[in-house]
């Protein structure tokens, strides 16, 4: 029974290199606050990304609402550790599983539709989901719910972003993640080889929104408060832009996508208005100069030029 | 032994009767034509058979089992493949790939074993990769197989298509317009490969053409369509000679 | 305030409200009916109609009526200039790209604007005295009667123009089907410009008059509006001119209405309530038609 190839044992092992040397530097101080926390949130981007991607890049459904789904996590999975006194992994599962049975719901009677309808509901349900808590007083609507503990650290960002890329990308390369794909490509094709395309649309929103209120919760817990205004549809069109950026329907993509994203964010930090100025222009550019992405659809480790560099190296 | 029967079938679009008194059977094993002027519901008809459009009168039995009601996937699963008019390929993936999709109603493991990768899934997914590769053998699209579909030749993209419905293990297959595009030569060995695929996998088939010599060639019986409606059944010869096939194709002149 | 007397009430402050969205929901219905493309940054364009509104007034000291039209001039141009830079060059990519560059545009005139008049929200010069005129119980203002005044003549135009003249003639051609307007001898890039042209007035208008209604204009005054202005244009039926007025109109309404009645902290949740129900239940909208794919 063997859950991983050669090459995922090789990709776990960088990476768990690449964790321990980050760590090290974090422990020790060399890397300060300011980059440790952008650390963090790269690691949390990456996951809402990813999880995006499935969505967007893999099954071809335009959604808008992904920080809708972040909230929900956010939210539960604070009261639970705050008011509860819960341990941090279970109310991360939970928040997780509470986001993934909205995004159930939210799937089925909305993925009949399709192209920009989709996508204008999905912004619509992701804001109404937002003002909801925004009036209710027991999570302290407008002002935000206090009191979050600090249980996320860059080992907790680093692990759960590994359990979910390996996660989807597992996914991804079954008969299930096909399915998925190939809805993409043809709906109708697909309908018509046999795959029950409302289950496997409303299967990926499940997946991809459990996902982003797992990162929710693990963003929650990077600070003592949240509140509404963290998780409006610019949030959303944020996780978008590092999904498109990166290349939808590439994994590899989409973990560029949010390094680079979040890195240009931290690096501009310093010039406000610039930032978003610079930020918006780059948008532009990538759009006419390489609409696929960074990555398309490729994978790093599929694509023909590293192919290339390990052939050469035998 | 009969394996569809479609009795009194029609289809409404709005006040526009696309298909009407469609009433046809086939059996098991038989290679049967539809034939008709354009627009005459030859592909309302598949539509109908296949439920992209569901029936608004009439029943449609399959293998004993009425299928009205029944959602494209469902009718799939139950054993009908087909390929389309307008090729839909999966474009963007491989050809491999593209055949591996239609495997997808034959697998078991299920999700979690697939993200695990626990139990069924390795075993699964070697069988579904050597059947795959079996069956572009025989289309001769082996050698192909990590191409991308849409960079095809024409000619290998309806091949890939036809290849792709039989992933799905139909008991009958559906053909829309096969030699649509295809020179004289290309449609012989279209011929040749739809019988032999008939005979080969055991299955029925149910093709739509405008192409005479196939139709003529191949099919055992054949219906006639015209504004919806069969206006003749038979055999080829009884079909080339029949006044009300010629007047609808050729508006009252007789075949030599 | 007895019942109907706050109903009517909030009747008159919604059809004002609804007007304003009505003069946005026109520009993304002309937008989308022409290249299937949700203007995201058209929202950010009412914006800086606003902001050119305050500029004429405060500083050419030119009154309501003058500061609209320049205003509407300037950010028609704007909104062509816009098209032919951003939209254009894309028009034959896929839908993502196009999208996520309206969004790069939103963001652009935001922050820009940002920039340069700062993000503090600026207060409307007063150009017309706050009369109020008293029906009986009711109050409606001069500055309401103003909205609703240039929003009926604006929209008086715009059906005269699509439905009279030869440009009308050819906006409506190029909606339905742009390759065979084009080999009807229509200069489709010309159309198009001048749709944005007219959409971008329109949503410039709706800017001043907000300026002068609400007294206050920020940079990101734009985004909710925008927004909602384009649930009432899906509403009325994406692509339909009497849909995006009719949807505008009722979505002010309701939302007056639940802000009177029900809470004003749900007021932007109404509008998105409106936008699930409609695509779940008729997605073409009020005036819409549908379309199916063949198979």
């Amino acid at each position: 029974m063997n859950m991983l190839r050669r090459q995922d044992l090789k990709v776990i092992a960088a990476s768990i290199a690449g964790f321990a040397i980050l760590n090290g530097l974090i422990e020790s101080g060399v890397i300060g606050a300011f980059w440790q926390f952008n650390l963090i949130m790269v690691g949390i981007n990456i996951i809402l990304s990813v999880s995006l991607n499935l969505i967007n890049g893999y099954t071809g459904q335009f959604s808008l609402g992904h920080a809708g789904f972040m909230a929900i996590g956010a939210y539960v999975s604070a009261i639970l550790t705050t008011n509860f006194q819960l341990p941090f992994l279970l109310a991360l599962v939970v928040g997780g599983i509470g986001a993934a049975i909205l995004g159930c719901l939210i799937g089925l009677p909305t993925l009949r539709l399709s192209g920009d309808y989709l996508a204008i509901a999905t912004l619509g349900l992701g804001e109404i989901i937002r003002i909801t808590i925004m009036n209710i007083q027991y999570v302290g609507g407008a002002a935000g719910f206090m009191g979050i503990p600090h249980n996320t650290t860059f080992a907790w960002v680093f692990f759960v972003m590994l359990f979910t890329l390996f996660f989807i990308k597992n996914f991804v390369n079954s008969s299930h993640g096909r399915a998925c794909i190939a809805i993409r490509e043809n709906e109708i094709a697909a309908e018509a080889m046999g795959i029950n395309t409302t289950k496997y649309k409303v299967m990926a929103f499940t997946i991809g929104a459990g996902f982003a209120g797992v990162a929710g919760g693990l963003f929650a817990h990077c600070f003592y408060i949240i509140n509404p205004t963290s998780f409006t549809f610019m949030a959303s069109f944020n996780y978008l832009i590092m999904v498109v950026m990166g290349g939808l329907g590439s994994i590899t993509g989409s973990i560029a996508g949010a390094v680079v994203l979040t890195g240009i964010s931290a690096a501009l930090a310093d010039w406000p208005e610039f930032r978003m100025i610079i930020y918006s222009l780059l948008l532009i550019l990538l759009m006419f100069y390489r609409p696929q992405g960074l990555f398309g659809n490729v994978e790093l480790l599929d694509a023909k030029w590293v192919k290339r560099l390990k052939g050469g190296k035998k | 032994m009969e394996l569809l029967r479609a009795q009194g079938v029609s289809k409404l679009f709005g006040g526009l009767k696309a298909v009407a008194d469609f009433d046809i059977y086939i059996n098991k094993g038989e290679l049967i034509g539809l034939i008709g002027p354009n627009g005459a519901g030859k592909t309302t008809a598949f539509n109908l058979l296949t439920g992209v459009y569901q029936a608004t009168t009439g029943a449609i039995d399959f293998d004993g089992k009425s299928l009205l009601g029944l959602k494209p996937y469902q009718i799939t699963q139950r054993g009908i493949a087909r390929t389309f008019q307008n090729i839909r390929l999966f474009a963007e993936l491989s050809v491999l790939d593209n055949v591996k999709i239609a495997y997808h109603s034959h697998v078991k493991y299920g999700v979690l074993e697939s993200v695990f990768r626990l139990g069924r899934y390795f075993g699964e997914e070697a069988e579904i990769e050597k059947q795959a590769i079996e069956l572009l053998k025989i289309f001769k699209l082996d050698e192909k197989k990590n191409e991308i579909a849409k960079n095809l030749p024409y000619g290998a993209q309806r091949r890939l298509e036809i290849a792709r419905a039989l992933a799905a293990k139909p008991k009958l297959l559906l053909l829309d317009e096969p030699a649509a595009g295809m020179n004289p030569q290309e449609t012989k060995e279209l011929m040749a490969m739809i019988t032999w695929i008939r005979q080969e996998f055991g299955l029925t088939v149910l093709l739509i053409e405008h192409d005479m010599s196939l139709v003529m060639g191949i099919c055992e019986r054949i219906y006639v369509l015209e504004y919806g409606t069969i206006i003749a059944k038979g055999t080829p010869t009884e079909i080339k000679n029949d006044p009300d096939v010629i007047r609808a194709y050729l508006g009252g002149e007789a075949i030599s | 305030m007895e019942f109907t007397e706050q109903l009517i009430q909030q009747l008159i402050n919604g059809i004002s409200l609804g007007s304003i969205y009505a003069l946005i929901a026109l520009g993304y219905t002309m937008v989308y009916g022409i290249i299937k493309l949700i203007n995201f940054a058209h929202g950010d364009i009412y914006m800086v109609g606003a902001y050119i509104g305050f500029f004429a007034i405060s500083i050419a000291h030119v009154s309501v009526v003058p500061a609209l039209i320049i205003s509407m001039i300037v950010t028609g141009f704007l909104g062509v200039l816009v098209e032919r830079l951003a939209y254009k060059p894309l028009r034959q990519a896929p839908r993502i790209s196009v999208l996520i560059t309206a969004i790069g545009v939103s963001f652009f005139l935001e922050y820009t604007s940002m920039y340069f008049v700062s993000p503090q929200p600026r207060t409307f010069p007063a150009v017309m005295e706050s009369t109020a005129y008293h029906l009986g119980v009711f109050v409606i203002n001069g500055q309401q009667l103003l909205i609703f005044a240039i929003t009926v003549i604006l929209m008086v135009l715009l059906t005269y123009i699509v439905q009279c003249t030869k440009v009308g003639k050819a906006m409506r051609a190029v909606s339905f089907d742009t390759e065979t307007a084009q080999l009807m001898g229509i200069d489709a890039n010309r159309i198009i410009s001048v749709t944005f042209g007219i959409g971008s007035a329109l949503a410039a208008a709706g800017g001043v008059l907000v300026g002068v209604y609400y007294n206050s204009i920020d940079p990101l005054m734009g985004i909710m509006p925008g927004l909602k202005a384009f649930v009432a244009a899906v509403l009325g039926g994406i692509g339909s001119l009497p849909g995006a007025m009719t949807g505008g109109i009722i979505l002010g309404v309701v939302e007056a209405l639940v802000s009177g009645f029900i809470s004003s902290t749900f007021r932007d949740a109404a509008a998105f309530a409106i936008l699930i129900l409609v695509l779940l239940f008729k997605p073409s909208g009020l005036f819409g038609k549908n379309t199916r794919e063949k198979v």
